[in-house]
């Protein structure tokens, strides 16, 4: 059970944004997506403001173009829904090489578009400078409910071992011959699914047998990390308000 | 489908925040007795096993792959208050960690994807069983069914927050019969792989299978109740209010019409729909309202009617578990596979 603590989506540094404590840093993130979400799509310049505030985090927590770019592939299906938008939506139509397009269509897949990324790079900052079990700590210190904190950190903690179940299985249907193309050829992969369930879940009470055993009472013990100092929440709220300004200078201007 | 940040509007995004914080709030409380017992590490075990079997790609055509959800399997297998718990876990860590759905949208990610299937699944489940003889088929069967049906419920959920919270002109029933088209396909290949799933685990350890609760010989059917009965006037509801919408609908260009004979058409100062809450522009390029409206009624009541009559069944689960531990334990469903 040699799993690791870390994830592939934390890049290991020593930089502001790392040591800022977990429940001020998720909630400076969720402050700077709420901002980012009520923005108008019509306000191209705080867009481009918002744009430039979480690549200057990324860029003070050294989180490189490459990786974050990487990243951010989780939300290609989206944009891609996005680009269909001005094809399929009705409204005033404009000319755009010869195709007609609908204006309010071209806007409204700007608006998925911008927020789509500006949203998936806030999670990728945040994720990329906080290690999982920091990241639940802090969801708990946040008032979520510790139930809920403790299965994520039990799941995060056997993803790897779980997973690297699932491959090893794969590998052994592989190597016997099994390809399968068609749905109808899928029942062995269910079966391995099933066992799969089964192996986790009396994994799990392995698990939960050893840990009564050393004294475990249905709550992670706290281990005395450091809480946030207003400076720190100062500090987190910065790119959210920094965010907000520029949208009540647009609104004002 | 995890929804990403701005793709609904904010309205939207709150109200099913908040419907899912309390479902999920409810669900806790409900799991409390099991999860006190400190079978924490047992769900999140099952959690990563969900993480796992959303990793595994399934051929579905010609080498194209897909992947589970989940939902419904795993309320079938956990049942439905802790299947809930183990998704929504799932779905907040995929946001938080993996970049997958928007930080805003994480509480219309837990309501399409763990709420939707995971309630909407358990009572579609409890209803085809009620409906066939109380054996191990019977549970496959109606595992099929309601993973299939789980799918299809996120879907409709999805296209209906999108009549509510659009952010693009795209009309409602482009939306609905594009997403509920698809996910009739993905769907089919959901429930064979859910069902497979169960009948695995059903082979070698039927007492993990908390759906799977009074599987008897068949032929022992059990006291009658008027469940049925219930659940299917309720259908009839349905219908009636797929109907009714069908009549909103056409209402108002009735009542136009009468406008334009009286003479008095100049005075009303836009159509009947303008101030009604479909005036949303997600409306405004439908061909057919009268449609769009009876496929928004008729998925409507189809969601309310499932994740509700889920959460009742989830939170009478709890009693009937408690008699079914006291009188009731796995041997004797091992004993009725092999009698």
């Amino acid at each position: 059970m040699g799993a690791g603590h870390s994830h592939t989506l934390y890049v290991h540094e020593h930089t502001r944004l790392h040591h800022l404590v977990p429940e001020v840093k998720i909630a400076g993130a969720l402050g700077f997506a709420v901002v980012m979400a009520v923005t108008p799509r019509t306000a191209l310049p705080v867009a481009a403001v918002e744009l430039a505030i979480v690549a200057s985090l990324a860029r003070s927590a050294r989180l490189r173009p490459r990786f974050v770019l990487s990243r951010l592939s989780v939300i290609v299906p989206f944009l891609l829904m996005a680009m269909l938008v001005p094809f399929v939506a009705g409204g005033a139509q404009v000319d755009v090489a010869g195709v007609s397009l609908s204006r309010e269509g071209l806007w409204g897949a700007w608006n998925i578009a911008s927020k789509a990324t500006l949203g998936g790079l806030t999670s990728i900052v945040l994720a990329g400078t906080t290690e999982v079990p920091d990241l639940l700590r802090g969801l708990e210190r946040l008032r979520v409910p510790a139930v809920l904190t403790t299965i994520a950190m039990f799941m995060v903690r056997y993803l790897e071992v779980v997973g690297g179940e699932v491959g090893r299985t794969r590998t052994a249907m592989t190597a016997r011959g099994y390809d399968p193309r068609w749905l109808w050829q899928v029942r062995p992969l269910a079966a391995a699914s099933g066992a799969l369930f089964i192996r986790s879940y009396e994994r799990g009470e392995r698990v939960h047998q050893a840990m009564l055993s050393r004294g475990w009472d249905g709550r992670l013990p706290d281990l005395g990390h450091p809480t946030a100092t207003t400076a720190q929440w100062r500090l987190a709220s910065l790119p959210a308000l920094t965010a907000l300004l520029a949208l009540l200078t647009w609104r004002l201007a | 489908m995890h929804v990403p940040d701005g793709f609904l509007n904010v309205g939207t995004s709150l109200a099913t925040g908040a419907a899912s914080a309390g479902t999920v709030a409810v669900a806790l409380r409900q799991t409390s007795a099991r999860v006190r017992d400190a079978q924490v590490p047992l769900a999140g075990l099952a959690a990563a096993f969900v993480f796992a079997a959303q990793m595994v790609n399934f051929p579905v055509a010609a080498g194209t792959t897909g992947h589970l959800l989940g939902g419904a399997l795993v309320a079938i297998l956990l049942g439905p208050s802790l299947g809930l718990v183990v998704v929504t876990v799932v779905v907040v860590v995929q946001a938080l960690v993996f970049a997958d759905g928007g930080l805003t949208a994480i509480g219309t990610n837990v309501l399409n994807m763990a709420i939707v299937t995971s309630l909407g699944g358990w009572a579609v489940f409890r209803f085809v069983r009620r409906l066939l003889p109380a054996t191990a088929r019977a549970v496959v069967v109606a595992t099929w069914i309601a993973a299939f049906a789980s799918v299809l419920l996120s879907s409709m959920a999805f296209s209906l927050e999108w009549l509510f919270g659009a952010t693009a002109p795209v009309a409602f029933d482009t939306v609905f019969v594009a997403m509920v088209g698809v996910h009739a396909l993905i769907g089919v290949a959901e429930a064979v792989i859910s069902a497979l799933t169960v009948q695995a685990v059903l082979a070698v350890r039927p007492d993990l299978v908390h759906g799977a609760d009074g599987v008897r010989h068949p032929g022992a059917r059990g006291r009658r109740s008027p469940r049925p009965l219930v659940i299917g006037g309720l259908a009839i509801a349905m219908l009636l209010a797929a109907g009714l919408a069908q009549v909103a609908a056409d209402a108002p260009d009735g009542l136009e019409r009468v406008a334009i004979d009286l003479g008095f058409a100049d005075a009303a100062e836009g159509h009947a729909l303008g101030s009604s809450v479909f005036a949303s522009y997600a409306t405004a390029g439908v061909d057919d309202p009268g449609l769009s409206l009876a496929l928004a009624g008729i998925s409507g009541t189809a969601l309310t009617m499932a994740v509700g009559g889920g959460l009742v069944l989830a939170l009478r689960g709890r009693r009937r578990d408690e008699v079914a531990t006291a009188t009731q334990g796995p041997i004797d469903v091992i004993e009725s596979r092999v009698g």
